[in-house]
């Protein structure tokens, strides 16, 4: 029986086994194999085989032939027609819950749609590469000790220059370096300019469009550099800009080459590409260039072969790691390869990305909150669809009878939520264009990255999402309807038991409530928490204080030239400015060495610890310099001397501690301030005098009109500075950007809490109109027999105020728990979560319900008994 | 009407069963047939009216035992009901009254030409 010949033909044996009823199979196939083993030894395989399929041919009868299933689908297309038109006209009938469930669907959608368009977009960042998905970028995890690691974007050149000798099966590494920026100057002409460094095989790894110049050789030789499309109009115009030197920092740079910009979903944006070479040339002289543990500001990314595969890679990188990590006992970096597209996708908390990116925790906390806010809108549909199904189960019963299976039922009342949906879709897609532009303008970062433009086949995601909606959202009444039994139906004329489903409602409504207060409430505690940061007490003043970036200009000529204003009172230099998030750090050593922290601090002039009035609590301030050739003095805080145990501050005071390289006294002792933003604890910190490396200025203004006098100030900057724009703010105005993620944050949650409010309101008015309707009878009887208005009103709504006092039983102490527990545990200074802040959403919720509620019952309690008993 | 009157065909496969007894299946009957008739049946043809016999409730079937051959498949094993056997009578019956009611000249002018 081995040989093939020896056995039924197999696409016979098939087609028998697809055509035939399963209760007739098994015998006829039996019969048709003992039938050909005769065959087989009579008349030999080939015609065996030949009667074989013949007879299969021969079986296809009417009798053997199973129940046609697509004419049962034909049925159901068919009727397809009828449950259209019957949706229509229930939809057109109840007008009120319709446009409850379609506005109400429609707001939340709308939000989703939101969220589908920026997954989407953030799915295809950098996909416009060539082959993306061969395309990686080395990720570093840097540990120092025993501290927790932290995961960067950047790695070290050694890296790359280990990969580019040892490792095979790459198509092409590129090292790149960020930080080349400066003034470049055609003739007498200065404009700024930045970009990185890259070196030749760049246009080999990554795909952005060199239009002129060769790919191979642009990035080659020392001080060539490739403009884009738009840096080079800035420089030259019309004129042909390949050949041509534009001058940074006294370097002649011939433009090699010109690349078209950046497309706006890439997550690395530039100006202009400089050959690292001349990078390697500038750093001669830079011993820790090439050190495994410089790897703060470059990058590589590599292009695999077609045959590798990553893992290998990976265990290549592992390998160099481990080499690398053998000389440092203190500092352990690994490496990762990380998809290039993965990279808008990444670890949020990634450091040193060469542009913002959106880390995927940020999306799917989007997505769970897009998600809360349209299961809210389902459970409207849910909840009324449930309710009024009352009025359809006599229409259930009737199809029934006419000979409906359970299943076209079902098919029916999903189609009829599908439909609902859809409408829904089309007011959404109106509602998007609303609030799309409210969304980017949240918060810079979002603006910068995203633009929620969508293409074609984000419009099928849109309706197949609604559709998704439409069966879940019809699911529960689809299946409760098409369940009913057409004699129990068709016989009383009030309903069955079963109507009611109240626990699944009641269980409905109080998830929808829950769901709103907690929206609420979060949004209250993160608008208090912004107001307390900014208002918080850093430990100086920031009254009135405009900072302005120096951008390379001389400290001192640019004080000289403010000072010429006289509503300027004051004004301090300093490298950086504190509390609003960059914190500078360094090395310091007791003297017998055993004792070291890493220290935070400020660079500053004389004129800085006045002017922000800190409270110094021994010793002085530093002597009025304008430079410091022999840096030799430092003012420390409280906690510095704490923790390097110098006593008393008065006792501290001329003790000297190793400083990186240089040795610092200590001349005075600042009271304890907030430098960092409030997320973190007051540590080791000290002022240094360097004002000769400011690049800040900060200017105290003495005025009635703060705005005029900024203005006054901006222009004196344009006369004394023609290359740079003006870059001042104030501090307070910096301290507000600082804890924008807050800000972001509640008027996000302020914005879905007033949507799930809504939707969850309107739920409520259906229900309300429902109950008031179904129960006006009874009420009228009540009314006849002598209850008052007021007992009416008690009577209908109480039920729902419980569920509302359910809702904020649950609501309450979980918010309270998420945000004490797991939100706000790790901010070292936060505002207390205050009765005002949780009750606000209580009372508004509550406030709502009534009015929802009250509305229809009292409607219901003041009509006439008379009108509505008449009838009988 | 059709539930009780008898094919010619089926019945000489409702015959053919009660022969076989109890050994009556799809291919047993088929090669009796051949071999009692000479006639040239397909399994096809012997099949769609042992399904019609079923329908009519004149034979009943069981599955036997799984065997070796016919590709592990059971063979269905069918048997005459009582009212099979009934119609079987009523067929026969039918036939003796219709033969006795022959006036001989009949039969013997028929043997004659």
């Amino acid at each position: 029986m081995k040989n093939k010949n020896n056995i039924p033909p197999r696409w016979a044996d098939r087609f028998l086994e697809w055509y035939c009823k399963p209760q007739l199979l098994e015998d006829l196939q039996g019969d048709l194999y003992e039938h050909f083993e005769r065959h087989l030894s009579s008349k030999g395989a080939r015609k065996a085989r030949w009667l074989y399929a013949l007879n299969t041919l021969r079986f296809f009868k009417p009798y053997t032939v199973k129940k046609l299933n697509f004419l049962n689908q034909l049925t159901q297309f068919i009727m397809f027609k009828n449950y259209f038109k019957t949706s229509i006209r229930s939809i057109a009938r109840n007008k009120l819950f319709s446009a409850i469930n379609i506005f109400g669907l429609a707001v939340s959608m709308s939000v989703c749609l939101i969220m589908i368009t920026m997954f989407v977009e953030v799915k295809n960042y950098d996909r416009f590469h060539h082959e993306a998905e061969k395309i990686f970028r080395i990720n570093n995890t840097h540990s120092y000790l025993e501290s927790d690691p932290s995961l960067f974007a950047s790695t070290s050149i050694l890296v790359g220059k280990r990969m580019k000798e040892e490792v095979p099966g790459l198509k092409a590494i590129t090292i790149m370096s960020r930080g080349f920026n400066g003034d470049g100057l055609i003739g007498d002409k200065r404009i700024p300019i930045s970009g990185f460094w890259a070196d030749e095989d760049f246009f080999n790894v990554l795909s952005f469009e060199l239009y002129r110049g060769d790919p191979a050789t642009a990035l080659k030789a020392p001080y060539s550099i490739v403009l884009t499309e738009e840096t080079a109009n800035k420089f030259f115009g019309e004129a042909d800009p390949m050949g041509k030197t534009i001058t940074v920092a006294e370097h002649e740079y011939q433009v090699t080459g010109l690349v078209k910009n950046p497309p706006f979903n890439s997550h690395m944006d530039f100006q202009s590409l400089v050959s690292f070479s001349t990078f390697e040339i500038e750093n001669e002289d830079n011993r820790g260039f090439l050190s495994w543990q410089n790897m703060w500001s470059n990058y590589v990314y590599f292009r695999l072969d077609d045959q590798t595969d990553i893992a290998d890679i990976e265990n290549r990188l592992n390998a160099i790691a481990a080499d690398e990590n053998s000389e440092s006992k203190q500092v352990n970096i690994q490496l990762a390869a990380q998809p290039i597209t993965k990279i808008m996708l990444g670890p949020s908390n990634t450091s040193n990305q060469l542009g913002p990116s959106i880390g995927r925790e940020v999306i799917w906390v989007f997505a769970g909150l897009a998600f809360v806010v349209i299961l809210s809108a389902g459970f409207n549909y849910t909840n009324l669809s449930i309710a009024r199904s009352l009025r359809r189960a006599k229409e259930v019963g009737v199809r029934k009878v006419v000979g409906a299976q359970r299943k076209q039922v079902f098919t029916q009342f999903i189609v009829e939520a599908c439909l609902i949906s859809l409408a829904s879709l089309i007011m959404a897609y109106f509602i998007f264009f609303l609030i799309r532009p409210m969304f980017l303008n949240l918060n810079p970062e979002i603006q910068s990255t995203l633009r929620l433009e969508h293409e074609p086949i984000v419009l099928v995601y849109f309706i197949a999402f609604a559709l998704l909606v439409g069966f879940f959202a019809g699911f529960l009444p689809s299946l409760f309807l098409s369940k009913l039994k057409a004699i129990q139906v068709l016989k009383s004329a009030s309903g069955p038991k079963a109507f009611s489903k109240i626990n699944l409602r009641k269980a409905l409504i109080v998830i929808q409530f829950t769901l709103s207060l907690m929206f609420i409430i979060s949004a209250s505690i993160s608008h208090r928490q912004f107001k307390y940061a900014l208002n918080f007490n850093l430990g100086f003043d920031t009254e009135n204080v405009l900072n302005i970036d120096l951008q390379n200009n001389d400290p001192q000529l640019t004080k000289a030239m403010f000072e010429q204003i006289p509503e300027v009172t004051d004004i301090a230099k300093s490298s950086h400015i504190l509390s609003i998030g960059s914190r500078w750090a360094n090395q310091v050593k007791s003297d017998d060495g055993l004792d070291s922290a890493s220290v935070y601090y400020s660079s500053i002039d004389h004129r800085y610890i006045p002017l922000m009035k800190h409270r110094l609590l021994a010793g002085s301030n530093f002597p009025e310099k304008n430079s410091v050739e022999v840096e030799e003095s430092m003012i420390v805080n409280e906690q510095f001397i704490k923790h390097f145990k110098l006593g008393s501050p008065e006792e501290a005071i001329g003790e000297s501690l190793k400083f990186g390289r240089e040795r610092l006294t200590i001349v005075g002792v600042v009271e304890n301030f907030h430098y960092a933003t409030l997320d973190s604890e007051i540590e080791c910190f000290a002022f240094r005098h360097k004002p000769q490396e400011a690049r800040m200025l900060s200017l105290k203004i003495s005025s009635n009109d703060l705005l005029s006098t900024r203005k006054k100030i901006e222009e004196a900057w344009a006369g004394f500075d023609e290359v740079h724009d003006f870059k001042g703010y104030f501090y307070k105005d910096g301290l507000e950007r600082a804890y924008e993620q807050f800000s972001v944050t509640y008027t996000l949650v302020g914005f879905l809490a007033f949507l799930t409010i809504c939707i969850a309101s309107l739920g409520l008015l259906g229900m309300g109109v429902y109950t008031a309707e179904t129960r006006l009878k009874e009420i009228s009887i009540r009314k006849v027999l002598g209850a008052t208005e007021g007992s009416l009103i008690t009577l209908l709504s109480r039920g729902f105020m419980l569920l509302l006092l359910l809702a904020t039983a649950i609501a309450v102490p979980a918010t309270y728990y998420l945000f004490d527990e797991l939100i706000l545990a790790d901010q070292a200074n936060r505002a207390n979560i205050g009765l005002l802040e949780l009750s606000l959403g209580v009372i508004i919720i509550f406030g709502i319900g009534f009015l929802t509620i009250g509305s229809q019952t009292w409607k219901a309690a003041r009509s006439n008994p008379a009108l509505t008993l008449r009838n009988e | 009407m059709k539930g009780t009157n008898l094919g010619e065909f089926q019945e000489l496969v409702l015959l053919t069963i009660g022969v076989l007894y109890p050994e009556a299946y799809g291919v047993s009957i088929k090669d009796e047939i051949r071999k009692k008739t000479g006639r040239k049946v397909t399994l096809s043809t012997v099949h769609g009216a042992l399904n019609r016999l079923e329908k009519k409730g004149l034979v009943s079937s069981e599955f036997g035992e799984a065997t070796s051959i016919r590709g592990g498949k059971r063979k269905r094993y069918f048997t005459i009901t009582s009212s099979g056997v009934k119609a079987l009578e009523e067929t026969r019956e039918q036939r003796e009254e219709l033969w006795n009611a022959i006036p001989q000249q009949a039969l013997q002018v028929k043997l004659t030409t």
